[in-house]
C-alpha cells in the first residue's frame, strides 16, 4: 500500500477546559476523496487546521504528505491547497488578480502562475469575469474562485471546509462536477460537510465525527448496510395519533423511530411492510417508501437532538 | 487543469533543509508587499494623495502663516532659526509617524478582523514574520516616498538649511518603521473598534507637545523627561538635527530608540500573529 497522504493516530486538540477533538485516528490515502461528516461542533474543523498545519495538536501522532505539521508546517502548507469554511478572498483585488497575488504567496515564479491563473478561470468557469471585482461575484462565483485559488499551487491534498454550504442547488451541482473532476484527476480530497447528499456524492469513505470521536467509518454504501436499512418506510398519522399508533408499530421492520411528526420504519423493503400495516388496520395518513441514505446513518450515530 | 505535481523526494529533499527562523519566515516577505502594491494602486489612491498634501498644508499654513508672527526660535542647540525651519522637520517626522500609524493599525485591524486576510495568506507557505515586514516594509516605501516629496517643498521653499537634510530620508523611514512594528504589534491585541480609538487618544497628544511647534525648553525640568522618553519627541530632534544642520554625536541615542523600539514591535507582532493563527 502507498505511504497515506494523510495518517493520524489518538489525535487530540485541548482548549484550555474544551476538547474539541479527542482521539481520532484515521489514514487517507492517495487519490482517495475522505470525508468527515458531523454535526456543527463535532470537531471537523479543528481537524482540518490541524491537518492544514495552522493549529498545533495537543498530542497524538499527524501525518500530513510523509512531514510533522509541528516541524515543517509551510512545507507541508507548499503543497496543500485549501478551501476555508468562510470565503477569505482579498476584496480589494481583482478576480484574476487573486490568482496571481495568492500564488505569489508560495514563492512561484510569475510566468508560471500567470499561466495557470488563465487555466485555472476557465476550470472555475469564471474566464470572462476576471477582470471583475470580487464583491460582484454570487456566492457560487466566489466559491468557486476560492477553489481555484486553492489549486494555484498545485497540491497533492485540497482541504474543502463545508465547500457548499450557503449555495443554491445550482450552484451546488456546478461545484460539485468541479470537485468530481479533480477526483478524477488523482487529487486527494479531504472534505467536511453536514450534507448527507454531498458525502455521497463526493466522499469514497469517509468518518462521522460527533463530539471530537469517530462513531463510525467505511465508505458511504457501506455505512448505510451498517447502520440502516435497505429502504425506509416513512408514515404519518397525523400529530395527535403518532404516539397512540407508535406502541402498534414496534416490532414492523428492522427498527422503528417514532418522531413528533412521523413514524420512520427501517427494514429490506419498505412495500412489504406498508402492506402488513394496511393488513393490522393502520391507515396512515400519507406514505412513503424510500431509498436509506447516509443522513438515516448520521442521524443514528449523532442522534436527533439539536446541537447548538 | 494539469499541471506538475512535485513528486514525494523532491518534496522531503527541500523539506529537510535547516531554515534559520523554522516555521516563522518563508523569506518571502516581497509577495506579501507585492499584494499591498496591487491593492492600493486600485483602491486607495485617495488616500495616498491625502497623506501627502496633509503635512503641506501644516507647513504653508502654520510656518509660514504663524512664522511670520513668530520670526526666529532657537533649537535645542541654541542656533537660532526661522519659525518654518523649525517646524517643518517636526512635521515631516509626525507626516511619517501617522502614515506608519494608519498603515500598521486601522489597515491591518481590518485586513485581520473583517478581510480575513491575513488567516488566508498564512495557510499558504507564508509565516507570520513575512507578513509582518511585507506590511510594514509596504508603509515604510509609502512613508518613503511622502517623505520625499515634503524634503522637495522643504527644499523649494528655503527650509533646508544644510545638505545634511538628505538624511533626513532615511531617518524617516527609521521613524515609521519603529511606529509601524508597535503599531501593529497593538493592533494585533486589539478585538473591538472602541479599542482602535485609544490609539488616537495617545497619538494626538503626543504630535501636539513633543516639541513639535515649540522648543522643550518652555516645559519645566520635569515634564521634559515625560516628552524626551515618548518617541516622537526622538524623532522630532532627529530630523531637526538633519535638516537644520546641527549635528551632534547624541543623536546616535535617537537612532537606538527607533532601533529598540523596531526589535520589540517585530517581536510582539511576530509572536501574536504566530499564536492568532498557527496556534
Amino acid at each position: 500500500m502507498p505511504e497515506p497522504v494523510i495518517a493520524t493516530q489518538n489525535l487530540i486538540k485541548r482548549y484550555q477546559d474544551f476538547v474539541a477533538v479527542d482521539g481520532i485516528s484515521f489514514e487517507v490515502a492517495p487519490g482517495e476523496s475522505f470525508g468527515l461528516l458531523g454535526p456543527n461542533g463535532a470537531g471537523k474543523s479543528t481537524t482540518m487546521r490541524m491537518i492544514g498545519a495552522v493549529s498545533t495538536r495537543t498530542s497524538g501522532d499527524l501525518n500530513v504528505l510523509g512531514l510533522d505539521p509541528n516541524r515543517y508546517g509551510p512545507e507541508i502548507r507548499s503543497q496543500l491547497g485549501v478551501v476555508p469554511q468562510e470565503n477569505n478572498l482579498d476584496m480589494e483585488l481583482k478576480v484574476r488578480e487573486n490568482l496571481l497575488v495568492y500564488g505569489r504567496y508560495f514563492g512561484l515564479p510569475r510566468a508560471r502562475v500567470a499561466r495557470r491563473a488563465d487555466e485555472l478561470l476557465e476550470f472555475a468557469q469564471l474566464a470572462d469575469k476576471a477582470s471583475a471585482k470580487v464583491d460582484d461575484l454570487s456566492g457560487g462565483m466566489k466559491r468557486r474562485l476560492t477553489i481555484a485559488r486553492a489549486l494555484i499551487n498545485d497540491p497533492r491534498l485540497l482541504l474543502l471546509d463545508e465547500p457548499t454550504t450557503g449555495l443554491d442547488p445550482q450552484a451546488r451541482h456546478i461545484l460539485w462536477d468541479r470537485l468530481f473532476r479533480l477526483k478524477e484527476q488523482g487529487t486527494t480530497l479531504l472534505l467536511t460537510t453536514h450534507y448527507m447528499d454531498e458525502a455521497e456524492q463526493l466522499c469514497d469513505r469517509l468518518v462521522v465525527v460527533d463530539k471530537g470521536r469517530i462513531m463510525a467509518e467505511g465508505s458511504p454504501a457501506d455505512l448505510i448496510r451498517r447502520y440502516s436499512s435497505r429502504e425506509v418506510l416513512e408514515v404519518r398519522f397525523g400529530s395527535t395519533q403518532n404516539a397512540a399508533v407508535a406502541d402498534r408499530i414496534q416490532g414492523f421492520g428492522e427498527r422503528v423511530d417514532v418522531l413528533p411528526d412521523r413514524i420512520l420504519v427501517y427494514s429490506d423493503s419498505g412495500e412489504n411492510e406498508l402492506e402488513q400495516m394496511t393488513a393490522a388496520g393502520l391507515r396512515p395518513i400519507t406514505s412513503l417508501v424510500r431509498r436509506s441514505s447516509l443522513e438515516d446513518v448520521f442521524l443514528r450515530l449523532t442522534g436527533r437532538n439539536l446541537i447548538e | 487543469m494539469t499541471g506538475p505535481h512535485l513528486s514525494p523526494s523532491t518534496l522531503t529533499a527541500g523539506a529537510r533543509a535547516p531554515r534559520t527562523f523554522g516555521s516563522l519566515y518563508a523569506g518571502n516577505a516581497r509577495s506579501v508587499m507585492a499584494r499591498g502594491w496591487r491593492a492600493t494602486r486600485s483602491s486607495n489612491s485617495l488616500a495616498i494623495l491625502s497623506g501627502f498634501v496633509e503635512p503641506i498644508f501644516y507647513l504653508l499654513s502654520m510656518g509660514l502663516g504663524l512664522g511670520a508672527l513668530i520670526g526666529q526660535v532657537h533649537t535645542a542647540d541654541g542656533a537660532s532659526v526661522p519659525y518654518a525651519a523649525f517646524i517643518a522637520p517636526a512635521l515631516l517626522a509626525v507626516a511619517a509617524m501617522n502614515g506608519a500609524i494608519y498603515d500598521s493599525t486601522w489597515n491591518v485591524f481590518f485586513k485581520m478582523q473583517f478581510a480575513k486576510l491575513y488567516e488566508g495568506m498564512l495557510s499558504t507557505s507564508l509565516g507570520p514574520l513575512d507578513v509582518a515586514l511585507g506590511e510594514i516594509s509596504l508603509a515604510l516605501v509609502r512613508g518613503l516616498l511622502y517623505a520625499t516629496g515634503f524634503l522637495l517643498v522643504m527644499q523649494a521653499l528655503g527650509l533646508n538649511l544644510s545638505w545634511w537634510a538628505l538624511l533626513a530620508l532615511p531617518a524617516v523611514v527609521l521613524i515609521a518603521f519603529g511606529f509601524a512594528s508597535i503599531g501593529m504589534a497593538v493592533t494585533s491585541y486589539m478585538k473591538t473598534f472602541q479599542q482602535m480609538d485609544w490609539i488616537n487618544f495617545v497619538l494626538l497628544p503626543m504630535f501636539l507637545f513633543s516639541a513639535t511647534f515649540y522648543p522643550l525648553s518652555v516645559y519645566p525640568q520635569g515634564i521634559q523627561y515625560v516628552i524626551q522618553a515618548l518617541p516622537l519627541w526622538h524623532g522630532v530632534e532627529l530630523v531637526r538635527g538633519l535638516t537644520t544642520g546641527q549635528i551632534d554625536p547624541g543623536m546616535l541615542w535617537h537612532v537606538l530608540y527607533y532601533a529598540v523600539m523596531i526589535m520589540i514591535g517585530l517581536i510582539f507582532t511576530t509572536r501574536r500573529l504566530k499564536a492568532l493563527f498557527l496556534n
